[in-house]
């Protein structure tokens, strides 16, 4: 208990560090929000309006740096992360949490899936060498180096196109409201199956491959000939004594890989046009829409720090090693 | 003491198949009697851990039992073959019939599961009728033998000493009152107070218990105490099998002398530690006749094309048995 405490002041203080780093950094790149929207409109704008973004902006120079950071924290706490230049006037967190569940849905899924039949595939592959399984890993070694969004780019190019069933971007046919209803879903899932499929297939090789390893790793040790000794059925042994202990490094990576879900799977999602999240960045990244930026990276950073601190319960509650008495 | 409770004939084990295949354990002939204490020893490489493993075929590949038979007779029924049983029925004499202490105390225990669960699953998968609160107080009684509270069922492998780990595993051993209990180097991760403690034990367990135990290791001195009987292997073969104390009195292969030399006896007088020259075989390249002769201090002519075979040099004890020129058989072996 103490030691998850720990853990969660670490966290906490990281969250820290980087909120501020996310207030500086965009006070530290050259020209600022205002500037910015003054040449996206051209200078058609007048200087009361000028005047009054910078306020909105925080940018108004009369308050000292201090005081921006405080204001800064108030707004965060308060859930105001500004207000986007791209879909301006829209706040940042509107834009954020209409794309949030199309990335979380179509990563979130494929991240878990994937883990779990690559987890299951590399117990078996791991157990019984020489398997069919094993055949498969010269493949999937060659999948979980190809990028995903090559890998993307060549599932548009054979599978997608005119007349094809497979849309070859974006998260839902063009004019439907999104709702949960009759045509709206079935219209986002088969939207969802090319870039799912895409990540699926790369992502799932690298837990193949781990879990092998591993499999054999632990195979090898003392308590599984005492195991077969004691003649447990093959599937407790596999499962109980084997897979149980080879899981480990594997669950931390997954809690890991659970962190960049929310980032996305960045350039799948720009090659597919997917509304999530990572297509949102890369917009904001060419509009310059720093408040959008800032939102995106903050939520970032606190679900890539949430997953640690899954990462170190799961560990704690796997392995009694950890937990010190 | 003669009713024989597991026999082995002729056991070869090789690692690899093929031209490659180095050949471990040779030929080898041995009978655990009832409520015995068999002890096996031998240098580093002389196929003793093998043997083991190759009776209770938990060989890892690229082990293999290339020939032999080991003949299990229960306490009812008729005796099996051990290394013709199907999966199912090589499942239900593990562990039930034969199970064994290994080497690694450290590492036999799963890390990530209670000693609780270790011990109950043993029980649960032998005996499937069993109600949960039997099996638990047979648990906690089985820690009560080796002299652990019961409340160490709780913990993990981790929150015990090492010779806490050995003794639930001689526990665990025991949990399903099987007949032969093999041990491979039980206590040599130990240190030796601990040595003494469990060996104590052990022998105040088998007396009460009646089980028989095939005892591997390389300390000579070890055995002497604590078996009644002592086979000595050098190069995948026995070549020595005597009662402890006869052997110990009275070595007859020059090996067995060599063992005996190199250490010192706590009793009677100084004498002058030898050990033996050379350095232990390589199986790749045996030597041809007797594996020993090129280290033997004793070889004569022939030693080098002959390989002596194991036979009784006295005709009036035919508990002896000896594989060397220098004491031809006399007598056809007692089995």
């Amino acid at each position: 208990m103490r030691f998850l405490l720990q853990r969660v002041a670490f966290y906490l203080f990281t969250a820290w560090a980087a909120i501020t780093l996310n207030f500086f950094i965009p006070r530290m790149v050259p020209g600022d929000p205002v500037q910015s929207l003054i040449s996206r409109n051209q200078g058609r704008i007048s200087a009361d309006a000028i005047a009054s973004l910078r306020v909105l902006f925080g940018l108004d120079s009369d308050r000292s740096l201090w005081e921006q950071y405080v204001a800064y924290w108030g707004q965060l706490l308060r859930g105001d992360l500004g207000l986007s230049f791209t879909f301006f006037p829209a706040p940042v967190s509107e834009v954020i949490g209409s794309s949030l569940p199309w990335t979380v849905g179509l990563v979130g899924v494929t991240t878990i899936v994937s883990f779990l039949l690559g987890t299951a595939l590399g117990v078996g592959a791991g157990w019984r060498r020489g398997s069919w399984i094993d055949g498969l890993l010269p493949a999937t070694t060659f999948l979980s180096s190809i990028p995903y969004f090559w890998l993307g780019l060549v599932a548009i190019a054979l599978f997608a196109g005119p007349g094809s069933f497979f849309p070859s971007s974006g998260g839902y046919e063009p004019g439907l409201v999104p709702a949960f209803d009759a045509y709206f879903i079935p219209s986002a899932l088969q939207h969802s199956i090319l870039p799912a499929a895409t990540i699926l297939v790369s992502s799932m090789s690298g837990w193949i491959l781990s879990m092998r390893n591993m499999m054999v790793t632990v195979a090898s040790e003392d308590y599984i000939t005492v195991a077969h000794a004691k003649g447990l059925s093959e599937r407790r042994v596999a499962l109980s004594y084997a897979a149980r202990n080879a899981l480990l490094p594997n669950v931390s990576g997954f809690a890991l890989s659970l962190g960049f879900i929310v980032g996305g799977t960045l350039l799948v999602e720009i090659v597919f046009s997917y509304p999530g999240l990572g297509f949102q960045l890369f917009q904001a990244v060419g509009s310059k829409d720093y408040p959008l930026m800032q939102g995106i990276f903050l939520i970032i950073t606190i679900s890539v720090l949430v997953a640690n601190l899954l990462a170190d319960v799961a560990y704690l509650l796997l392995d009694p090693r950890t937990r010190k008495s | 003491m003669s009713d024989q409770v597991l026999q082995i004939r002729g056991l070869c084990v090789d690692y690899g198949v093929g031209a490659d295949a180095v050949r471990a354990v040779r030929d080898v002939d041995l009978t655990l009697h009832r409520g015995e204490a068999l002890g096996l020893a031998g240098e580093s490489g002389s196929g003793k851990s093998t043997l083991a493993y190759g009776l209770t075929r938990l060989l890892p590949p690229p082990g293999v039992v290339s020939g032999g038979q080991v003949i299990y007779h229960p306490a009812d029924g008729p005796p099996v073959d051990v290394l013709t049983l199907s999966p199912a029925k090589l499942r239900e004499f593990r562990w039930a019939e034969t199970s064994i202490v290994f080497q690694g105390a450290m590492n036999s225990l799963n890390p990530v599961h209670k000693v609780s669960t270790q011990l109950l699953d043993v029980i649960r998968a032998h005996e499937p009728k069993s109600t949960a609160a039997s099996r638990l107080a047979r648990a906690k009684e089985l820690l009560r033998l080796v002299g652990i509270s019961a409340d160490r069922l709780d913990s993990y492998p981790h929150q015990l000493s090492g010779g806490m780990r050995q003794r639930v595993m001689i526990a665990m051993a025991l949990a399903l009152e099987p007949q032969v209990v093999i041990m491979d180097e039980p206590t040599t991760a130990l240190d030796v107070v601990m040595q003494r403690q469990i060996l104590g034990q052990l022998a105040e367990l088998r007396e009460r218990l009646g089980f028989a135990v095939l005892f591997i290791t390389h300390d000579l001195s070890l055995l002497v105490e604590f078996s009644d009987r002592i086979a000595i292997m050098y190069g995948g073969r026995i070549v020595e099998e005597a009662p402890a104390a006869r052997l110990y009195a009275e070595p007859l292969h020059p090996y067995t002398e060599g063992l005996l030399h190199s250490f010192p006896a706590l009793h009677g007088p100084r004498r002058e530690l030898t050990g033996i020259p050379g350095s232990p075989l390589d199986l790749r390249a045996m030597p041809s006749g007797c594996a020993f002769h090129p280290r033997c201090p004793k070889a004569f002519d022939g030693c080098d094309e002959q390989v002596p075979v194991l036979g009784a040099p006295y005709v009036d004890d035919p508990a002896r048995a000896v594989a060397c020129r220098l004491h031809p058989a006399v007598a056809p072996l007692s089995r």
